[in-house]
């Protein structure tokens, strides 16, 4: 025990002296105390960052292969941006619009939904309410993709009666996607509106408030934040969903980024890589910069569900 | 606990008068706007509705039309009634969440009881019909009859003048029906009422569309069909294959052999040839049957479901180490520009994975890819289709595509822990190692483990990083079915199902249904296990 406490003793002065403020501290010190963190931060750091150079560099690299892409940045020019969007095949800016748009769609619908079931189950009581709640974790369990066979066969049987809704239909998809509204969100909302404590209820409705009106004006915008992260997380979720959309949508037209640049590469995998980049980079912008603003939100948001 | 029944707040046990007097309040608090929202809304339904009511009935299908008049009823039912007030804020989402998450996952489980696949993708009547078609051969002497096209609704129909004068009108699977009224131009029908004729240009315009259309000359598909090369003449074409409906057995006229109906859902010959396509039947245990007991298929799903577990497992704890180990190493306050680095070691979780799987791809290439070329000066390390090195390359993509995560998770969980338990430790003399092992760890785990168990469960069926990385690939050619080295189960189902010339819907909801029940294993026992966690709180 003794011997502990001795040594201890010096950490505790090397701290009091930070606090202090001693710039000049001899470099062997320095780098026991923070270097090797810096050390240890430059190389995760490249780690982290190199892919995203790399394709960065590809597209800036004109007709570049995949060969070419490795000489990095020995060209700087946009051509390939251009180029990219004068590809009769492969419709890329029908992609782009097509994902923001069924991306959109669905994480509003989503957020919705969801926002509705939440605020049942947290300010309501009602038979089955604890058996609803037990039931959407389970289902949370089971993703949709599961039943990828199911789904392709159950549009492509609406699409016999009604071909604007089934097999190669955008609504078709978007009404798959709103199926797995309720599942994945509503506990971390039911988290959320749990927070806002029901006297702001009560109060409204004293004051003569019915509740549609509670809801809509009042506890839509109090819960607000956990809007937006699950609306961000399911806009990035659909962005990048695959499995279904490359089953439903068919026509190169109505297809979205995920199906359509993955086709790409497929077939054409080394020969246009500098294009391919470009698309990719294209591609990661909004989604980066929605994820860079948002990033505080979207941890608090993440852990909302567990760390209490 | 002794309240009264006049102060419980639980609107359950609202008394009658309490009742009526929120129903006032509501109804007078509600205001016409939200009146009109709901009115719309309801209107649009019922109208969507209706419509589709329409069309169900044109098309026979009695049972859909039944639950769309079924859950109408309801949904007007709930938004007109008073009260109810669960089911108004439920009821969107549920409809939804039942047609396409319960309902789809219980089909799933019916298919996996047929033969539903390329092949068997229809009923038998199809199925005879589309031997009958296929099979057509032009009669020798066949006599000209003369055609006009006609269209009516974007449905194109033949209007026949047969040679010995009389006109019928026919299409698609609708055998010629003689009409009286057709306007005639030197002895050819040319137009009839109703119907617009097409001529040269549109006939060029839809050509393929044109030479694709049989119609049968009398109800029985035996008697043989017209087709036209030309839009201008037709000629009776007849089956080599004899479909005798009584006895249920198609006959080849040429080689004379019989194919009959055995309940394998195809025709099929004594000699065991069958005739494609069949039709869907339901085959019973059948599909899991073959999973289990055919050695083809046996073997690539013990071994993808092995590597499926082990994938998710090591995914799961190599990027909680990384995470964690960045999160206590940046966790110090005396360091500087933490911030810089953590924002630039977010970026692989911003950036949308499945182009991150497809740029690795290329970075790992073979041949041409920076890893082997630029780092390894030339070396030909085959890094996605060794079967070792392709699920090592997976592990680590997936490593650094999740770290940044289990990073921010970590930071956040570490912070959390109050400043007073490691001081109490230290006071008591622990050394940083046991501080860190004893008393920080248990707590991180207790308020992690769901976010771990959550990502188990992403990683379990990570179907982008698998397919866009190596396609499941390097493929194991001893299989049976379509799978490779990396392939996790779902990737297999979405490969048996989607992928290739030869689609068994029937084997791939199968898997399905297997992965369905491991997957509700590991639900059972996460949740045992997050509570007897949160009991150590």
């Amino acid at each position: 025990m003794a011997a502990t406490t001795q040594k201890q003793n010096p950490d505790a002065a090397v701290r009091s002296d930070v606090v202090v403020g001693h710039p000049k501290r001899p470099f062997k010190r320095y780098f026991r105390e923070t270097g090797w963190r810096h050390l240890i931060g430059i190389v995760m750091s490249i780690f982290a960052a190199f892919p995203l150079l790399y394709v960065f560099s590809a597209s800036l690299n004109p007709g570049g292969t995949l060969v070419t892409a490795n000489s990095l940045f020995s060209n700087f020019s946009f051509e390939s941006y251009v180029d990219l969007f004068n590809r009769p095949q492969q419709p890329y800016a029908a992609w782009f619009g097509n994902t923001l748009l069924i991306g959109g769609i669905s994480s509003l619908g989503t957020v919705f939904l969801g926002a509705l079931a939440a605020y049942a189950f947290s300010r309501m009581r009602f038979i089955g309410r604890r058996v609803g709640l037990l039931t959407l974790l389970l289902v949370q369990m089971f993703p949709q993709l599961l039943a990828v066979v199911a789904i392709f066969l159950l549009l492509s049987g609406i699409s016999e009666i009604f071909p604007a809704i089934g097999l190669n239909s955008q609504i078709g998809l978007i009404m798959v996607y709103l199926g797995g509204a309720l599942g994945v969100n509503t506990y971390l909302m039911y988290g959320f509106f749990n927070t806002v404590p029901s006297s702001i209820d009560e109060a409204a409705k004293i004051d003569g408030a019915g509740h549609a009106r509670i809801f809509f004006t009042i506890i839509l915008r109090l819960v607000a934040p956990i809007l937006a992260v699950v609306g961000l997380l399911s806009f990035v979720g659909t962005t990048s969903e695959f499995v279904i959309a490359s089953i439903v949508l068919i026509d190169p037209d109505k297809q979205t980024l995920a199906v359509g640049l993955y086709q790409f590469v497929s077939q054409e995998f080394s020969r246009n890589w500098s294009i391919f980049a470009a698309g990719a980079v294209l591609a990661a912008i909004p989604v980066m910069t929605l994820f860079l603003f948002l990033q505080k939100y979207i941890v608090g948001g993440l852990t909302a569900g567990s760390v209490k | 606990m002794t309240t009264t029944p006049e102060t419980d707040p639980g609107p359950i046990r609202q008394s009658a008068r309490a009742k009526r007097a929120t129903r006032i309040a509501d109804a007078a608090a509600g205001g016409w706007k939200i009146v009109a929202v709901k009115i719309l809304g309801l209107g649009v339904v019922d109208a969507i509705a209706i419509y589709a009511l329409f069309v169900l009935v044109r098309s026979e299908s009695w049972l859909v039309a039944g639950l769309v008049v079924a859950v109408t009823l309801l949904v007007n039912w709930i938004y007109f009634s008073r009260g109810k007030l669960p089911a108004k804020y439920l009821a969107p989402g549920l409809i939804f969440l039942a047609i396409f998450q319960i309902f789809v996952l219980l089909y799933s489980g019916y298919i996996a009881f047929t033969n539903y696949g390329t092949g068997h993708n229809s009923t038998k009547a199809d199925a005879v019909n589309s031997l009958l078609l296929s099979s057509q051969n032009r009669v020798a002497d066949s006599p000209n009859y003369r055609l006009t096209v006609l269209e009516q609704l974007g449905e194109i129909s033949f209007l026949v003048t047969e040679p010995d004068g009389s006109v019928s009108i026919g299409g698609n699977e609708r055998p010629l029906k003689e009409v009286q009224n057709a306007q005639l131009e030197g002895g050819v029908a040319v137009g009839l009422d109703g119907y617009t004729s097409l001529g040269f240009q549109d006939i060029l315009g839809k050509q393929t569309e044109i030479a694709a259309i049989s119609v049968p000359l009398t109800d029985d598909p035996n008697d043989g069909m017209l087709r036209t090369p030309d839009g201008s003449s037709a000629f009776l074409y007849t089956s080599s294959l004899d479909y005798d409906e009584a006895a249920g057995t198609m006959r080849d006229k040429n080689s004379g052999i019989t194919y009959s109906d055995i309940g394998t859902g195809a025709f099929t010959s004594d000699a065991g040839q069958e005739l494609l396509p069949g039709w869907k039947i339901e085959v019973g245990l059948d599909n899991f049957v073959r999973a289990f007991s055919e050695d083809s298929i046996r073997g690539p799903l013990i071994s993808v479901t092995v590597w499926t577990f082990a994938f998710a497992f090591l995914s799961v704890f190599t990027t909680f180490a990384l995470g964690l180990f960045l999160a206590i190493v940046f966790n110090d306050k005396r360091m500087k520009s933490r911030k810089y680095y953590r924002i630039i070691m977010i970026l692989p979780y911003a950036f949308p994975g499945f182009l991150s799987a497809l740029v690795w791809a290329g970075m790992m290439n073979q041949e041409f890819g920076f890893i082997n070329v630029v780092l390894l000066g030339g070396a030909e390390v085959p890094w996605l289709t060794n079967e070792w090195l392709a699920k090592g390359s997976i592990l680590f993509v997936n490593l650094w595509l999740g770290f940044p995560y289990m990073f921010l998770v970590t930071t956040g969980a570490l912070q959390a822990i109050p400043e007073e338990l490691t001081e109490a430790a230290t006071v008591d003399g622990a050394k940083p190692w046991a501080i860190f092992r004893f008393v920080k760890l248990p707590l991180l785990l207790v308020s992690v483990a769901p976010l771990l168990i959550s990502s188990f469960a992403f990683n379990f069926n990570n179907f982008n990083l698998i397919y866009m990385l190596t396609n499941g690939g390097p493929r194991d050619v001893s299989a049976g079915v379509n799978v490779g080295a990396t392939d996790i189960l779902i990737s297999m189902v979405y490969k048996v199902a989607f992928v290739g010339a030869n689609r068994d819907y029937g084997l791939a909801s199968a898997f399905a249904i297997i992965i369905f029940i491991l997957v509700a294993g590991i639900a059972i026992i996460s949740f045992r296990r997050t509570k007897s966690l949160e009991e150590l709180n």
